[in-house]
């Protein structure tokens, strides 16, 4: 039977299933499949923080959305053009999401009554019409899989484990997905299980098969390669290319990556994968606790390593004290807060942008500390690149905003040429610079940036001591004198205002040059914002976008960009912390737009948002 | 490495290996090489001045770099010590000097690392990463000055008062059963455990010089005198009519013995204290610092409790287990012999890569 073959430009799969199902690894391995073959894509993995619910649950289903396409996108995607709901609580959690007229693949053999009942449904939804509006194609998955393994030497529970991978199969068939990757990856993770492996990829190529032979599928479907920028590309999460970034910026800086860290969602990754280099000549050490990771991230910076500790929201909180210390002791020290949804223990694997202001005030005292947050997966290489600096050359610690959403979510990569990254390497101290020549003043500062001199342990002459007690200017002798504090304070504050100049300022994506309004954002709202921007512009309206990389100190024309507009639209995932913060400096009454659902937003949703602003002017 | 035979047994010499990593000086050094330029401003009668002093005088003994010397403190009147040493120095904040001094010395294996801390910032805010320091036993020397109060927020009892102490904060008298830091950090797996008495400075320097030699964690607990707000607490260690009743020595490979006291199994399978007279010589126990079941130390702990009849002074753990600094090099070295040294190029190209145009 020779099926039809139509072309799309872009789709949105979500693979949706019980937390044992196996759906993130079927979501990865799809990803890998999609990056080969040369799509642009972005991806979003939404799971609980339970590691496994109540089977048939609706707490317990994990889903893993990919948006892929012939040209270049910005998000994940609003809603899903095919689900592939694994179990009736995947399908009951998912459909709300689903636009009319989407495919449903449905694992018809887990409908029993009683995972029907689990959910809440009285009878099935497959047979009482209520999914009339979707093209709902039918697959007994569990039992296709078991049929097609028998006679491998595995047992029926390893045989019906394999039903993702069967699913694997079909939707690569759909999309006309390279698979011989998939086949390599299966051999590798079953190397030690050959008949688990071949059990896995007989699955999977049953599952293929399956997709050319059924009549439930009558159409497959192509999507081009996508014209990106030449160049080496891999697929990479945001926790990933964080830790990356961090190891490039202890090479680029010929000093030492000591992490101090105690694990917590959704930071933990970047633990686990710097753990993995230790051949970089890395530390890591998972100290009893949040504040001992930070602290002996201080005191490894106290001795010449570039420190680094990284958490979530309820860790900085925790931490708040140390990094007060760095702040009063000028120490380099990355502080990576992964947000989650809070407050408290909140929804740990949802997304939020809710501790700017804590990264801003949250510690006694006046102990200003710079700010960077990344925008986009790969960009988290970046980021983290650029903290490095900022802390090396200012002695400072840095706080470096990641969340959920950018963490967990990945992206192609083009990779960066190794020999054009920054060099971040800093000159210690080694010889007395008080004006005798013999003297060592810890805190005489550089005119330029004020930052004082790095003299580490071990180098002869410049004994010293340092600490939490206010110090005096220069000497760094404790001192109670009034006017040395107000200076003292002061200094720091000037020290990290200072960098605005030592950033790029904001730059302005405008076509035309004659928007009246501007949408700006911070972190990882980038791509929701600017896929809004482009649906936008798409239908004639005129809108500028900005985007705010380094959030404390503002880059150096942010007033003047702020004014220049008309209207000035700020969605966050927060309740307007940025806002606050942009009001009371500049003076400039910013239109806020705040939804904090533990969820991205959706371009469609922020394209509705700007047009509303343009509409009203 | 670690000189432990199959049998649990310590074979090799008794401690030493601590200082092996840490360049030696040159020339010979005197007290005056350790004194800062800062103002000692402790209260007058302090016996923190003490404690300076013998550490001042011990360090040049010591023959190492002084630049290759850190204390580390925390919160307190005791954390202000590294103010007044000429050695590299970092007073931090309350309770936080272990965690500091770790990150510190795991990664400057070069470094003789020192925490100065006291019995509410070791035990009460910090007793966390004081437990964690000792069961990972990074190689540290952790001085815990013990006055049994607080000082310097002006007098509330702390986790090493006696039960029933009348301060600022407990009128009617404290309720909570104090801390023995000796067995905390016995309980806790230390490798090196020792107490010693401010006043006693030739006890104290040798002490000093033992915790210094162990390579690992070592705490030493100093008896130390608030003279303004706990006075005389350690009085009758010091007291020339019963002191030498009261203390019992504890050196290792002798019987562990006062003037008129000493220590003997005791029927119920603990340890007890008799009238040394009472005692046939070959009864007496005989103390055995490295032993590695800590099951006797702990006994040897809690011989002082309730009512300081008789306490125990010297080394009452002393043994050899891998430094998690050592460890820690060693991984990274093996590491490198495994795969050869990290190349960024290679790192950022592994994994499924694609080419476009």
């Amino acid at each position: 039977m020779t099926k039809q073959v139509q072309q799309l430009d872009r789709v949105i799969i979500r693979f949706a299933g019980d937390s044992g199902d196996g759906m993130q690894l079927t979501g990865d391995r799809f990803t890998a499949e999609t990056a080969q073959f040369g799509n642009d894509l972005s991806t979003l993995p939404n799971f609980p923080a339970e590691i496994r619910a109540p089977a048939g649950t609706l707490p317990g289903v994990s889903s893993f959305q990919l948006h892929f396409a012939d040209h270049d996108i910005l998000t994940p995607g609003d809603a899903p053009n095919v689900l592939v709901a694994m179990n009736p609580a995947a399908l009951k959690a998912n459909l709300g999401d689903l636009p009319r007229g989407a495919d449903v693949i449905v694992n018809t053999d887990e409908f029993t009554k009683r995972n029907l009942q689990k959910v809440g449904y009285a009878e099935s939804p497959m047979e009482n019409g209520s999914l009339d509006e979707w093209r709902v194609h039918a697959v007994p998955l569990t039992s296709l899989t078991v049929k097609a393994l028998e006679g491998f030497a595995i047992s029926k529970k390893d045989a019906e484990r394999a039903k993702n991978m069967f699913a694997l199969g079909l939707l690569s068939w759909l999309y006309h997905r390279p698979t011989e990757a998939t086949v390599r990856f299966l051999e590798a993770k079953f190397a030690k299980k050959p008949d688990i492996a071949k059990a896995n990829i007989a699955a999977f190529q049953a599952g293929w098969n399956y997709g050319e032979t059924t009549e439930s599928f009558s159409v497959s479907y192509e999507v081009k390669p996508a014209k990106l920028t030449p160049g080496l590309y891999r697929n990479i999460s945001g926790n990933q290319a964080l830790a990356y970034g961090l190891i490039a910026a202890s090479v680029q800086s010929r000093l030492p990556l000591f992490l101090g860290s105690y694990p917590i969602t959704p930071a933990s990754d970047i633990l686990h994968e710097l753990s993995k280099h230790k051949r970089f000549g890395i530390r890591t050490f998972q100290a009893e606790d949040e504040i001992a990771g930070v602290g002996a991230a201080l005191g490894a910076a106290f001795g010449g390593a570039l420190g680094v500790t990284t958490t979530s929201g309820p860790g900085v909180a925790l931490k708040a004290e140390t990094v007060g210390l760095a702040v009063a002791t000028e120490l380099p020290l990355l502080v990576v807060d992964v947000q989650r949804a809070g407050p408290s223990t909140g929804m740990p694997t949802k997304t939020e942008q809710t501790d700017l202001l804590m990264a801003m005030f949250g510690r006694n005292g006046e102990s200003p500390v710079p700010i960077v947050a990344p925008a986009t997966p790969s960009d988290c290489f970046d980021a983290a690149l650029e903290s490095a600096r900022i802390a090396l050359k200012y002695r400072t610690p840095v706080m470096l905003l990641s969340d959920g959403y950018l963490a967990n979510g990945s992206e192609p990569w083009l990779l960066p040429e190794v020999d054009q990254l920054p060099d971040l390497s800093v000159d210690f101290t080694v010889e007395p610079n008080g004006d005798d020549g013999e003297t060592y003043l810890p805190f005489k500062r550089d005119p330029q940036t004020l930052a004082r001199p790095w003299a580490v342990p071990g180098t002869p002459g410049l004994e010293h001591r340092i600490g939490g007690i206010e110090k005096a200017d220069g000497t760094g002798n404790i001192s109670y004198d009034p006017n040395n504090h107000d200076r003292m304070v002061r200094l720091r504050q000037a020290k990290i205002d200072g960098i605005a100049q030592d950033i790029p300022p904001l730059a302005i994506d405008d076509p035309d040059g004659d928007a009246r309004v501007l949408v700006l954002g911070w972190g990882s709202t980038y791509g929701p914002i600017a896929a809004a921007v482009r649906r936008v512009r798409k239908s004639g309206g005129k809108v500028a976008q900005t985007h705010i990389r380094h959030l404390n100190p503002l880059p150096a024309n942010t007033g003047e960009v702020l004014r220049a507009y008309d209207k000035v639209l700020l969605p966050e995932i927060n309740l307007g912390q940025l806002a606050l913060l942009l009001r009371a400096r500049f003076l400039v009454d910013i239109i806020s737009y705040n939804r904090v659902r533990g969820l991205p937003f959706k371009a469609e949703e922020l394209a509705g948002v700007i047009q509303d602003v343009i509409d009203s002017e | 490495m670690s000189d432990i035979a199959t049998n649990g047994h310590i074979t090799g010499p008794v401690g030493g290996t601590g200082l092996a990593l840490i360049p030696r000086a040159t020339e010979k050094q005197t007290l005056k090489d350790f004194k800062s330029d800062q103002e000692v401003r402790w209260c007058p009668g302090c016996g923190d001045y003490a404690i300076l002093s013998a550490v001042q005088g011990f360090l040049p003994e010591l023959g190492l770099k002084r630049e290759n010397i850190v204390f580390v403190s925390g919160i307190g009147c005791s954390s202000r010590f590294p103010y007044y040493l000429n050695t590299y120095g970092f007073h931090s904040i309350h309770g936080r000097a272990p965690a500091i001094a770790t990150g510190l010395a795991a990664s400057r294996p070069d470094l003789s690392v020192w925490v100065i801390t006291g019995d509410g910032d070791a035990l009460s805010i910090g007793g966390n990463h004081l437990i964690h320091a000792l069961r990972r036993n990074v190689n540290l020397n952790i001085l815990l000055f013990n006055n049994r109060i607080y000082g310097l927020t002006k007098g509330q009892y702390s986790p090493t008062s006696e039960v029933g102490k009348i301060t600022k904060s407990t009128p009617m008298g404290s309720l909570d059963k104090p801390f023995n830091p000796i067995s905390l950090a016995l309980g806790a797996e230390a490798s090196f455990v020792a107490r010693t008495l401010d006043s006693d400075r030739k006890h104290l320097t040798s002490v000093l010089r033992e915790a210094a030699a162990h390579r690992g964690t070592s705490l030493v607990e100093i008896y130390q005198n608030c003279n303004i707000f706990n006075d005389n607490a350690f009085e009758a260690l010091k007291d020339p009519e019963v002191r030498d009743d009261i203390t019992l020595r504890l050196e290792h490979g002798q019987p562990i013995v006062s003037a008129s006291k000493a220590v003997r199994r005791a029927p119920n399978g603990g340890i007890e204290v008799v009238d040394r007279a009472e005692v046939p010589e070959g009864e007496i126990l005989v103390h055995d610092a490295r032993n590695p079941d800590p099951s006797l130390a702990f006994a040897l702990s809690r011989l002082d409790e309730p009512a300081f009849d008789h306490v125990p002074i010297g080394v009452f753990r002393s043994v050899d287990r891998p430094a998690y600094d050592t460890r820690m090099a060693e991984q990274l070295d093996e590491a490198v012999a495994e795969r050869g040294p990290g190349q960024l190029s290679d790192l950022l190209r592994g994994g499924d890569t694609w080419r476009v145009g």
